[in-house]
């Protein structure tokens, strides 16, 4: 399941990586930041990425998720500093849902 | 054909901007907690409650996949509650706060994440006159209100880089079952206080959507008007 959302993810980040061409994107990994550190996208790619990851897990597993957090926006322990912290905040929401 | 999603359609101002829409070319999307009695081409009705977050999330990604996205969302849906505050329950406040306020965030942050990918869509709140004219007999109506024309402010700036604009619409009173229970002395008394004295039409709100939602209305986000002349 971690694996098939950590593809779910690096599928969204691919597609939206066409359009911005950032070169610390371009190979994504677990360690890969998304957002609120130096690197990363900003708020508005975020959103778009997080609605592309909603979309997909519902399309892969039939289950309805609501990637909205608390800390979404405060870098340290935000659910989209980097892929792994995002994969494993996926795979809670949906444990949660289902 | 675009797509509009209208909530609290089965009836009152809702089942008229359905007819309304539906006639202008839209293709519309609606939903209340009961079944609608009603059947019309181009309209499509879901039955749940607009602050069940996992049923809005469900149905607004069921619509943007079966049309290709969401160009009008209408947060009509409202329940009020007409009682001295001395004499209404907590719950009654948390119910009209859940139809209002909760259902009004849920339906805007579903279908704006569906509209930003497209960089595209209008929104239109409604508030009411209750809430600039704070009338009593309706604390919790005219609070709940309130925090919808505020949210309505907040999100037009959160929302405007992708190109969503977000407005609300404050109907005076308008003949439904919403102010049934309210008594003619009560109403002329409220439309005293407005410019324009005359009870509220329904076309007087989808005059004001209309041009909320028109693609040259773009530069139109974050305001709040009200009917008959209130401010
Ligand atoms: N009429 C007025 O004088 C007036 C004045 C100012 C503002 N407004 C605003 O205009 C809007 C429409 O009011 P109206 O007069 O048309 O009221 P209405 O005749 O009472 O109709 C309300 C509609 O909303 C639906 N609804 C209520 N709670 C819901 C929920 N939790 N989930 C889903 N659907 C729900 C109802 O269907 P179900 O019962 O089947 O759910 C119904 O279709 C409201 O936001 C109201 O505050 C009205």
């Amino acid at each position: 399941m971690k694996d098939q959302i950590f593809e779910i993810i690096k599928a969204a980040i691919d597609e939206l990586n066409e359009e911005l061409e950032y070169d610390e994107l371009k190979d994504v990994t677990p360690e890969t930041a998304i957002f609120g550190g130096e690197s990363g996208i900003d708020s508005l790619s975020l959103v778009r990425l997080v609605v592309d990851v909603e979309a997909g897990v519902s399309e892969a597993f039939d289950t309805e998720v609501t990637l909205a957090n608390e800390k979404a926006m405060s870098s340290r322990n935000s659910p989209y500093r980097n892929v792994a912290a995002f994969t494993d905040f996926v795979l809670a929401c949906l444990k949660d849902a289902s | 054909m675009n797509t509009m999603l209208i909530t609290g359609t089965r009836k009152g101002i809702g089942r008229y901007l359905v007819d309304y829409y539906i006639e202008r070319g839209y293709r519309v999307v609606g939903c209340s907690r009961s079944a609608p009695d009603f059947e019309i081409e181009n309209y499509q009705h879901h039955e749940l409650d607009v602050a069940d977050e996992k049923a809005v999330a469900k149905m607004v990604r069921a619509v943007a996949k079966e049309h290709g996205g969401i160009d009008v969302l209408l947060n009509n849906a409202g329940i009020a509650s007409m009682n001295h505050f001395l004499l209404t329950p907590l719950r009654t406040v948390e119910q009209v706060f859940a139809t209002n306020v909760f259902g009004t965030f849920n339906f805007c942050r579903e279908v704006s994440k569906v509209m930003a990918k497209r960089k595209y869509g209008r929104i239109v709140n409604f508030a009411t006159v209750a809430a600039p004219l704070k009338l009593e007999g309706e604390a919790a109506y005219a609070a709940s209100k309130a925090a919808v024309a505020n949210l309505t402010q907040v999100i037009a700036k959160e929302l405007a880089d992708f190109n969503i604009t977000v407005n609300a619409v404050g109907p005076t009173p308008v003949a439904t079952d919403l102010i049934r229970g309210v008594s003619d002395d009560k109403i002329n008394d409220l439309i005293g206080l407005q410019s324009v004295k005359r009870m509220g039409e329904y076309r007087d709100i989808s005059n004001v959507v209309d041009f909320l939602i028109q693609p040259e209305s773009d530069f139109v986000t974050g305001q709040v008007i009200y009917l008959g002349g209130v401010s």
